[in-house]
C-alpha cells in the first residue's frame, strides 16, 4: 500500500526535518505546521477553559464570591474570543494542514512560506490579546461580540490592543484560507475530480471561501471602531450621525458565516469517521456536498436573527426567520445521511466513533434549540438569556470541539505512528460527554426561566441548576487534562499503528505509512 | 508554481480586498437602505423642499414627544407639550425647552427618531433644531422649534406617532475639530483622543 511514496535516490538532507527549535520556527512542511497549529490550539483551549472555570466558579452560588464583576466581564470576553479564534479555528486549520495535502495526493500546501507566516503571527496576536489582562483598565470586557458603543465609547484603553490582535488573527485566517483554496483547486492528484474529493476537503474548501468573504468584513468592523475611538469619526456614534445598530449589522454579517466556519469542517470529519466505523460507504456523498454549499450560501442572508430585538421592521423579521429555518433543511439532509450510513452497518465503538455519534446527537439538539431561537416572537423572550448560551455551547462544544477530539483520536495513529490507549480514550469520552451535558443542559431551563446571560450574579431561584452546571463544567474541564495526558502518551509511544490504522478506512492518507513520512506524494498517486 | 495557482491567488487576493471595501460600503448602503425604506425610524436631517403636502382632508393623529439625555448630558431638555392632537396634511410647530445649568458654554446635537418606523418617511420638517448644533452659554435657556407635517399617505393603521429626540453633548467633538483645523493654536487641551478616553 505504501508503494506510492517515492523512494528517490538523491541525498538525504531534503527528506527529514531539521533539528532543534529552528525546525519549528522556519518549517514550511505542512505536517509540521499542522502540528504547530494543533498544539497552539490545545494550549489556547486550556487557557480559555481555565477562564470558563473562573466563570463557573463565580456562578457556583448566587452573590459575588470569587472575582470582581469587572474581572468577570473580562473573563467572559476573553473566554469567548480565545475559544472562537484561538481554539476552534486554529484546530481546524491544523487539521487542514495535516490532512488536505495527503487527502488530495499533493506533496505539500501550495504556499508553504505563507503557511509558516500565517501560523507564527497567531501566537503574537494572542500574546497581545492576553497581555491586555495586565494593562491599566484591564482586558476587553465587552463580550466576544464587542458591540459598539460598549467597545468604543465605554471600552477600556486596552481595546486598541484588542483591535490590533483581531487584525492579526484575521490576516492569519485569510492567508490560511488562500492556501487551502489554492491547494485544493490546483494540486489535486490527476483523476481526483471535484466530486471525488473527500468530504473533509470539500468542507474546508467551502469554509475557506467563507473565511475569505467575511474575515475582511471583520477587519473592516474593527477598523471602524479604531477610527471612532482615535480619529474622531462617528461610524457607530449617534451624536455624530452614526448608528450603533450598524455595528451589529456589520458584525453579524461576519459573525453568522463565522459560526458555520466553526462547524463545516466538523461535518467533514464526522462523515469520514462514521463511514469508517460503520464499514459502509458514506450515504449520499453528493448530497453532502450540496448541503454544505447551501448552508454556506444561506449563512450570508440570516445575520439579523441575532438582532431580532433591535427594532427591525416586520418584513425583515419574517424574512430572517424564514431564511434561518430554511437552513434546517440542508442540515437535516446531513444528519439523515449520517444516520443512514450507520443503518445496518457493522459498527464498532472506538473512541473517534463515540465522539462522532455524540456529535450527531448533541449537535442536533443544538440545532433544534437554534430553531426555537429562530422563531422571532419566541426570540424576544429568549434573547440574551442562558437559553442562548446553552444553544451555542451545544453546537460549539459537543459540536465543533467533539469533532476536533474525534479527529485527533482518528488520525493521531497516522500522525505519530502509535495507537492511543483505547481504554483511556473511552474514559475521556464518557467523562466529557457527561460533563458537557450536565454543564449545558440545565442552562436551557434557567434560560427559559429568565436568567440573563453575561451576569456575575443571579436571582436565587436559579441557584440549584447553576450549581449543577458548575459541577458539570469542573468535570468537563478536568477531563481535558486526561485528554492532554492521552495525547502526550501517544506521541511518546504505544502500540505501533499499521498504515491502514482502521479496518474499513477509505482515503489516500491511509495508503502511506504510519507515522506519515515527512514528505508524502512527491509523485502524485493514481486515483481509480 | 503553475499558472493556474497564480490565477487562483490573484483572484482570492482581489476578493479579500473587495470584501474589505465592501465592509466600508455597507455604511452608506445601510443609510441609503434605511432612507429609501424608511426603516429604523431615521428621519432626513434637512428641511423638506416639497411644498404640496398640505391637504384639507386630513385625518386625526396624535403625536407624542419624548426627550432623552444621552449619558451624562447635564442639560434640561423636555418638550413643551408631551402630546398633541393634529391632522395629517397640516403644519404644526412644536417646541422643546432647553437649559444649560452648568457653568461652561456647551454645544449639543439632537438626534430624532420616529416610532413606528414606517411613519418616518411620511414625516416632513420645514425646520428643526435638530438640523444644526445648539450652543448655550452658562445658565442660558431657550425654546427650540420644530415645524413638521405628516403627509396624507401615512398608513391608515397608524393612529399615534412617537417623535423622540436624544440630545448629545458634542462640545468635546467640536474641540477636536478646532484642534484639527487650528493645529498651531493653544486650544490643544489633550482631548484629541476624543471624549471616550
Amino acid at each position: 500500500m505504501s508503494a506510492v511514496i517515492e523512494s528517490s535516490g538523491h541525498d538525504d538532507h531534503h527528506h527529514g526535518p531539521a533539528k532543534g527549535l529552528t525546525r519549528w520556527l522556519y518549517t514550511t512542511n505542512h505536517k509540521d505546521i499542522g502540528t504547530l497549529y494543533l498544539w497552539f490550539s490545545f494550549s489556547m483551549f486550556l487557557i480559555g477553559g481555565a477562564m470558563a472555570m473562573v466563570i463557573r466558579a463565580e456562578l457556583f452560588q448566587p452573590g459575588m464570591q470569587i472575582v470582581e464583576p469587572e474581572f468577570y466581564n473580562q473573563m467572559l470576553t476573553l473566554h469567548g474570543l480565545i475559544m472562537v479564534f484561538g481554539a476552534v479555528m486554529p484546530a481546524f486549520v491544523g487539521l487542514a494542514n495535516w490532512l488536505i495535502p495527503m487527502m488530495v495526493g499533493a506533496p505539500d500546501m501550495a504556499l508553504p512560506r505563507m503557511n509558516n507566516l500565517s501560523f507564527w503571527i497567531l501566537p503574537v496576536a494572542f500574546f497581545i490579546l492576553l497581555s491586555s489582562l495586565f494593562m491599566e483598565g484591564g482586558a476587553p470586557n465587552f463580550g466576544w461580540t464587542f458591540y459598539a458603543p460598549l467597545s468604543t465609547t465605554y471600552a477600556p484603553p486596552s481595546v486598541t490592543f484588542f483591535i490590533f490582535s483581531v487584525h492579526i488573527m484575521g490576516a492569519s485566517s485569510i492567508m490560511g484560507s488562500i492556501n487551502v483554496v489554492v491547494t485544493i483547486m490546483n494540486m489535486r492528484a490527476p483523476g481526483m475530480t471535484l466530486m471525488k474529493m473527500p468530504l473533509f476537503v470539500w468542507s474546508w474548501l467551502i469554509t475557506a471561501y467563507l473565511l475569505i468573504a467575511v474575515m475582511p468584513v471583520l477587519a473592516g468592523a474593527v477598523t471602524m471602531m479604531l477610527m471612532d475611538i482615535h480619529f474622531g469619526t462617528s461610524f457607530f456614534n449617534a451624536a455624530g450621525g452614526g448608528d450603533p445598530v450598524l455595528f451589529q449589522h456589520i458584525f453579524w454579517f461576519f459573525g453568522h458565516p463565522e459560526v458555520y466556519i466553526m462547524i463545516l469542517p466538523a461535518f467533514g470529519i464526522t462523515s469520514h469517521i462514521i463511514e469508517t466505523f460503520s464499514r459502509k460507504q458514506l450515504f449520499g456523498h453528493t448530497s453532502m456536498v450540496w448541503a454544505m454549499t447551501s448552508i454556506a450560501i444561506l449563512s450570508f442572508v440570516v445575520w439579523a436573527h441575532h438582532m431580532f430585538t433591535v427594532g427591525l421592521p416586520l418584513a425583515a423579521e419574517l424574512f430572517f426567520m424564514w431564511a434561518t429555518m430554511l437552513i434546517a433543511v440542508p442540515t437535516g439532509v446531513k444528519v439523515f445521511n449520517w444516520v443512514t450510513t450507520m443503518f445496518k452497518g457493522s459498527i464498532t465503538y472506538e473512541t473517534p466513533m463515540l465522539f462522532a455519534i455524540a456529535f450527531v446527537v448533541l449537535f442536533t439538539i443544538g440545532g433544534f434549540s437554534g430553531l426555537m431561537l429562530a422563531i422571532t416572537p419566541a426570540d424576544f423572550q429568549y434573547h440574551d438569556t442562558y437559553f442562548v448560551v446553552a444553544h451555542f455551547h451545544y453546537v460549539l462544544v459537543p459540536g465543533a470541539i467533539f469533532s476536533i477530539m474525534a479527529a485527533v483520536y482518528y488520525w493521531i495513529p497516522k500522525w505519530t505512528g502509535n495507537m492511543y490507549d483505547e481504554r483511556l480514550g473511552r474514559l475521556h469520552f464518557w467523562l466529557s460527554f457527561v460533563g458537557v451535558n450536565v454543564t449545558f443542559f440545565p442552562q436551557h431551563w434557567i434560560g427559559l426561566a429568565g436568567m440573563p446571560r453575561r451576569v456575575p450574579d443571579y436571582a436565587l431561584q436559579f441557584a440549584d441548576w447553576n450549581m449543577v452546571s458548575s459541577v458539570g463544567a469542573f468535570l468537563f474541564g478536568a477531563s481535558q487534562i486526561l485528554f492532554l495526558f492521552i495525547v502526550i502518551r501517544t506521541v511518546m509511544g504505544g502500540k505501533k499503528a499499521t498504515p491502514e490504522v482502521w479496518e474499513g478506512a477509505r482515503g489516500l492518507e491511509w495508503t502511506v505509512d504510519s507515522p506519515a513520512p515527512y514528505h508524502t506524494f512527491s509523485t502524485p498517486p493514481k486515483i481509480s | 508554481m503553475n499558472e493556474g495557482s497564480k490565477k487562483t491567488i490573484r483572484l482570492l487576493c482581489f476578493s479579500v480586498l473587495g470584501m474589505f471595501t465592501f465592509s466600508f460600503a455597507l455604511v452608506p448602503l445601510y443609510d441609503v437602505f434605511c432612507e429609501v425604506t424608511g426603516l429604523n425610524g431615521k428621519i432626513e436631517l434637512s428641511a423638506t423642499t416639497n411644498k404640496n403636502l398640505e391637504t384639507e382632508s386630513g385625518r386625526n393623529l396624535s403625536v407624542q414627544f419624548v426627550s432623552h439625555n444621552n449619558e451624562q448630558m447635564p442639560w434640561v431638555f423636555r418638550p413643551t407639550d408631551s402630546l398633541i392632537k393634529i391632522q395629517t396634511g397640516e403644519y404644526h410647530t412644536a417646541t422643546f425647552y432647553v437649559k444649560n445649568p452648568t457653568d461652561k458654554t456647551m454645544t449639543a446635537q439632537a438626534i430624532p427618531s420616529v416610532a413606528p418606523s414606517n411613519a418616518a418617511t411620511h414625516l416632513k420638517k420645514l425646520e428643526c433644531f435638530c438640523f444644526e448644533q445648539q450652543e448655550l452659554a452658562p445658565g442660558e435657556e431657550a425654546l427650540l422649534p420644530v415645524r413638521l407635517i405628516f403627509d396624507d399617505d401615512l398608513p391608515e393603521s397608524i393612529k399615534s406617532v412617537v417623535l423622540s429626540y436624544t440630545i448629545f453633548d458634542v462640545t468635546d467633538y467640536n474641540a477636536i475639530e478646532m484642534t484639527e483645523h487650528h493645529n498651531d493654536s493653544d486650544h490643544h487641551d489633550g482631548h484629541e483622543m476624543g471624549p471616550s478616553l
